[in-house]
């Protein structure tokens, strides 16, 4: 081991971050961009489903919350990329990667807000579950990330509540909503607990992750704690458990829950989900009907710049 | 407060309630098609703005209409034809340049509108003029870069925005209508005499247009009916999305 190497194990070692100037492994730079841009995609892409019922959100008090929530989302994206780029990268590399496919972002947008009870059931689950697994990350190893962390967590929090909150008023609404919250609380659901990735025993990236302290907690124990935390949730919803056999274990003090459907997590990230194909569509139309504004921004500048120059000549 | 200037009230309060509500709506269409991540953000903020402001006018009208009607019974209970904003803020979003010159004549009606409005005799609407007032002088300063930006860019973002203008300068004309409704509010210090306010507004949005390089049209159409609920036929596809969940659950709460 070189002498960088070994002070750079020695600050992982000792807790200390590793920030941007730092030397760190090639294969640790590598890691770090894949998971940070993938979790900035994961925030841009999010933007879509949820933005899917703006228009239609049933009050205007759901109507500003949602729109605050999704402006929040951009945000994270925008504080996520500004993150990765310390690594060496552009944000318009980022982008290309999302738009060829090379980049991953969260598969659990794939699936399709059918109801305006999706919308309480993003925020309480999905946001829910990231939450788990960014309180762990506040303790990563790189800087830039573990702060982005700390400050997206105070907001997600927010965003879990007020996903709950819409959820609530549904279960104790009309049996037609109160059927609705069930029927995103089903769909909804599995696709959350798949979000802690596959098990740790199948998991490509998390050996090294774990020893370089990008990630602190393993899938499986994020996984455990969201699904302990669901399960009073669901008893305050008054709805039903999706998973028959969820069930108190007194000696490991957790739930023992039922098997994933791996095949299915494997299968829509593979391109089988509803809307695989729509989400970097969509992403890219966006991108392309705005390069018209973008190349007028780049021209106004440099007129002005000509014309501060001439002034100043 | 008299029953004929109580009534005039209730409707001039939701007509402001309507400008809001479908404004904010329109600019809420952009969230994840905005040419940028950081302009999602930053009209987003405007959106939020004035869907926030039409719920202060609407439960101001619910507390004078005093029927039980709510705050969401206005938006959503309402069909097009009840509808009393101005055609201007109906018009779908079409592009970038389209929303942006839309925005830009509208945050100068609330720029000439909003400094008379605030100085209103009803407590209640002079301090929603108040705050909005606020918001105003970012929204202005944002719209009006971008019709600088946009006009004064490529030739292509010119030729769209010269068209936007051109297509929307025609129902520019009916923000300064007045009608025996806001004539009696104005008349008794309630309500902002517009007909008055078409001269600083034009001089406001010419002098932006000509450094932005682009003509500022003749006066030679006008489309009316806005506040007769005599609308475009956008305005009911867009009331259609709008409120179909809430009309599909008949006196549920969200």
């Amino acid at each position: 081991m070189t002498s960088q190497e070994d002070n750079f194990m020695r600050k992982i070692e000792a807790d200390e971050k590793i920030e941007p100037k730092d030397w760190m492994p090639e294969a640790y730079r590598k890691n770090l961009i894949r998971q940070m841009s993938q979790h900035a995609h994961s925030e841009v892409i999010g933007m879509q489903p949820e933005g899917n019922w703006i228009t239609r959100a049933p009050s205007l008090r759901r109507k500003v919350v949602l729109l605050s929530k999704v402006q929040d989302e951009a945000g994270h994206g925008l504080y996520l990329y500004s993150a990765t780029e310390t690594l060496g990268i552009t944000r318009a590399e980022l982008i290309a990667a999302l738009q060829s496919g090379e980049a991953k972002y969260a598969s659990i947008f794939n699936y399709p807000t059918l109801t305006w009870g999706d919308v309480g059931a993003i925020g309480w689950l999905v946001d829910g579950a990231a939450i788990v697994n960014q309180v762990s990350l506040q303790r990563t190893s790189y800087g830039p990330y573990s702060r982005g962390m700390i400050r997206i967590c105070k907001e997600e929090s927010f965003h879990q509540r007020q996903g709950y909150e819409a959820l609530l008023a549904l279960a104790n609404g009309s049996p037609e909503q109160k059927q609705m919250a069930q029927d995103s609380l089903n769909r909804f659901y599995w696709p959350a607990l798949m979000m802690f990735g596959p098990h740790d025993s199948e998991s490509a990236h998390s050996a090294k992750s774990m020893e370089w302290k990008i990630k602190r907690e393993t899938n499986d124990d994020l996984r455990q704690k969201f699904i302990d935390q669901t399960v009073p949730q669901i008893e305050v919803l008054g709805l039903e458990h999706p998973d028959k056999a969820i069930k108190w274990n007194e000696e490991r003090g957790h739930y023992d829950s039922g098997e994933i459907d791996w095949d299915e997590f494997y299968s829509v990230i593979n391109g089988n989900g509803h809307c695989n194909r729509q989400r970097v569509e969509h992403h890219i139309a966006a991108h392309d009907e705005g390069t018209w504004v973008r190349d007028a921004i780049t021209a106004y500048n440099e007129k002005k710049n000509a014309k501060k120059a001439q002034n100043v000549a | 407060m008299s029953d004929a200037i109580k009534q005039a009230t209730l409707e001039y309060v939701i007509r402001l309630g309507d400008d809001s509500v479908v404004l904010g709506h329109r600019i809420s269409e952009w969230v994840s098609y905005g040419p940028f991540l950081e302009e999602d953000i930053a009209y987003g903020n405007v959106a939020l703005d004035y869907i926030g402001r039409a719920r202060l006018y609407y439960s101001y009208a619910a507390e004078l209409a005093d029927d039980g009607r709510t705050e969401d019974d206005f938006p959503y209970m309402r069909s097009d034809r009840e509808y009393r904003n101005l055609l201007l803020m109906e018009m779908p979003r079409g592009d970038f340049a389209y929303s942006q010159v839309r925005q830009l004549f509208a945050d100068a009606y609330a720029a000439v509108m909003l400094p008379e409005l605030v100085k209103s005799k009803d407590e209640t609407i002079a301090a929603v003029a108040a705050k909005a007032i606020k918001e105003t002088k970012y929204h202005l300063r944002r719209s009006r870069d971008w019709v600088l930006r946009l006009g004064d860019g490529t030739e292509e973002s010119h030729k769209r925005t010269q068209k936007a203008v051109d297509q929307l300068w025609g129902y520019t004309h009916e923000l300064f209508d007045m009608d025996e409704t806001e004539q009696l509010l104005a008349d008794n210090g309630i309500g902002v005499d517009v007909s008055k306010l078409r001269d600083a507004w034009h001089a406001m949005v010419s002098e932006i247009l000509t450094t932005a390089t682009l003509t500022v049209p003749d006066d030679s159409w006008a489309v009316r009916g806005g506040r007769t609920g005599y609308h475009t036929e956008n305005l009911g596809h867009m009331l259609t999305e709008m409120q179909i969940v809430h009309r599909s659950h008949p006196g549920c709460q969200w």
